[in-house]
């Protein structure tokens, strides 16, 4: 439990890091960027809507404290400012559109490669001396050092473009009515086979070859070996005796991957024309939508820290000496 | 270390690689033609004139593939040297203070380590200048935390050896335990921390520069895909516009991770003995058991 605590407490902080970053990111850069961005307004609005606009931002004079606080306190009222790009909607009603979007296709694909890799990994231990153990590992490893991207654009063009197996992008067909129907539901798995597919692909390499070498170093152990003496199938050695202990390594690394699977799933979504983060992270850029990045980023990043902590929660499940100990 | 690196067939193919790039970058662009220059209509297939096609302006996507070599590999490998030094002067630091340091530290690692780094490194290249400047700097100031921390847990078992112990005792100062004697022992675990450093540089400065935040003006293997996406090579058909250009990017990711195989195989007793168990069985036709074997190299 204290554990669990500490980690909330990390997380919090954490959070926290990435929330004054954020304020102090447009303040401290070269250039002001902050009246750029108010530059930007200026043909779309009245000066004393950008005058209030600034207010609301805390872009005052006031001292640095000042706006600090003006700022931590719009921020715990979930206000992040209003979007350029999508003139004039706030920027938590944008992001809300696509945040369910992006956990759907980021949060399935990483499990699923995450699975997928781990059993993987087990397997090429155990047979390690076989073509299967000796040639999966670096063909997994050739596929994962492509930039997930690319991926994305090369099944789009061979799949969905030459082929026309699969739609080209969105996240449901244009004449689906979203909803929980069984046509949309249809329509939106078909959508997001492609893209997963390609998250999965590139990210499980690392799943494996980290299992593989967690499962060599425990399949030394003498208790294995003592196993084995003792002529238990070689099932139950796999995934009872080694497996579960060489899986703990891997799910503190399951914390750390997320990061990068979710910025990779990010640039997938730009490909596929996924209503995600990721689509409105690139609309951002171009537009130099400010706010809206940062919004973005915000988002992204508590969806992270919450993720890490349900995984430490998992880990107190999954190993037994973490429940008594701090 | 090189030598013993190069004993191994992997580790050839992947230096043959990595060379082969590194002189594509140095002297490429004095074979090709202007990278930028506007030659032919757009969206031609590879053919004689132009062996990789045209891109949708009309310039010659070999020159340009030739051409942004150069910058990319140069960001790459700065990110990754700067990384790993930063990541060894942290991660020593903390493991060898410990306490207080290595609190403070220590939180600081794990905190950028679990802020996800794309979506921050975004909002800082978006506020600076596009230039390969920026993107460097971004990028280490997103990426140093995950060297440091392997840094660190390294250092912390080194910490404890009898002879930083006997030269804390003879009197020397800290930061020349630090640098004589804890530094030189975890040789191949920072050459390791360089190549996944690198790896990582590569990947994510071709990403920034694909979503936009490169200097687009600039010929570089980011911007050749941002320009691909940008002017719909793929609702065209035009693959010669990305294939070539993601398949180098894989080429010197997999030739790092090969390099970075045999490290690992060569500082890892276990892995090293396995090969040799397997031989020795061989000749007396029996089957290696399913345990790893631990064994000492003859």
């Amino acid at each position: 439990m204290r554990f669990v605590l500490r980690r909330l407490g990390f997380y919090v902080l954490a959070a926290w890091v990435a929330v004054t970053l954020n304020f102090l990111l447009p303040r401290i850069m070269p250039g002001d960027p902050a009246s750029a961005m108010f530059a930007r307004f200026q043909g779309q609005l009245q000066p004393e809507a950008v005058a209030a606009l600034r207010e609301t931002f805390g872009f005052t004079d006031a001292s640095l404290a000042e706006q600090y606080w003006t700022y931590l306190v719009h921020m715990f009222h979930g206000d992040l400012g209003i979007s350029i790009a999508y003139f004039p909607s706030p920027v938590v009603e944008v992001i809300g559109t696509g945040l369910f979007w992006t956990l759907v296709l980021a949060g399935s694909s990483l499990v699923v490669s995450f699975a997928l890799g781990t059993l993987l990994g087990v397997l090429a231990a155990w047979h390690r001396t076989s073509a299967f153990g000796r040639l999966l590992p670096p063909l997994l490893l050739f596929v994962g050092a492509f930039p997930y991207f690319w991926l994305a654009m090369l099944a789009l063009w061979l799949f969905g473009f030459t082929l026309g197996a699969f739609p080209l992008r969105h996240a449901y067909g244009e004449f689906v009515e979203p909803g929980w129907t069984l046509e949309f539901l249809a329509s939106a798995i078909r959508h997001a086979i492609l893209p997963a597919t390609t998250i999965v692909l590139a990210t499980m390499g690392n799943w494996l070859l980290r299992m593989r070498n967690n499962m060599t170093a425990v399949l030394g152990e003498d208790y294995i070996a003592f196993a084995c003496a003792k002529g238990l199938p070689a099932g139950r050695i796999l995934f009872h005796y080694a497996a579960r202990n060489a899986m703990l390594p891997s799910m503190t690394g399951f914390g750390m991957a997320l990061g990068l699977v979710v910025s990779g799933s990010l640039l997938t979504e730009i490909i596929f024309a996924y209503p995600g983060q990721g689509y409105l992270l690139i609309q951002a850029v171009r537009s130099q939508d400010f706010p809206l990045m940062q919004g973005v980023f915000l988002t992204i990043t508590l969806a992270v820290l919450v993720a890490n902590w349900l995984v430490d929660l998992a880990y107190v499940w999954l190993d037994p000496r973490m429940r008594s100990s701090g | 270390m090189i030598a013993l690196l190069l004993g191994h067939p992997k580790a050839r193919v992947g230096f043959a690689i990595l060379i082969g790039f590194v002189l594509l970058g140095a002297l490429g662009p004095w074979v090709v033609v202007d990278p930028l220059a506007y030659l032919a209509r757009p969206h031609e297939p590879p053919s004689s004139a132009h062996w990789l096609g045209t891109t949708g302006q009309g310039q010659d996507v070999l020159a340009q593939l030739v051409g942004g070599t150069r910058v990319t590999l140069v960001v790459a490998f700065t990110v990754g040297v700067v990384v790993t030094v930063i990541g060894a002067i942290v991660g020593t630091t903390a493991a060898y203070f410990g306490g207080r340091i290595d609190d403070l530290l220590s939180l600081i690692i794990n905190v950028f380590l679990v802020i996800p780094g794309l979506p921050l490194a975004v909002v800082i290249a978006a506020y600076m200048p596009a230039s390969p400047f920026t993107i460097t700097l971004v990028l280490v100031f997103t990426g140093w935390a995950w060297n440091a921390r392997i840094v660190r847990s390294q250092a912390l078992s080194l910490r404890e050896r009898e002879f930083v112990a006997a030269a804390i005792v003879g009197g020397e100062s800290h930061v020349r335990v630090i640098v004589a004697e804890i530094l030189p022992n975890m040789t191949s675990l920072l050459a390791s921390c360089f190549i996944s450093a690198t790896v990582y540089a590569l990947g994510a400065a071709v990403g920034l520069e694909f979503l936009g935040l490169g200097d687009i003006g600039m010929v570089t293997w980011g911007t050749t895909l941002y320009w691909a996406n940008n002017d719909a090579a793929l609702l065209t058909g035009a693959w010669w516009m990305f294939v070539p250009t993601g398949l180098c990017i894989a080429l010197v990711g997999y030739a790092l991770v090969l390099v970075n195989f045999v490290v690992d195989e060569v500082s890892n007793p276990r892995l090293r003995g396995e090969q040799h168990w397997r031989d020795v069985l061989g000749r007396t036709a029996l089957t290696p058991m399913t345990a790893t074997p631990v064994m000492r190299q003859p």
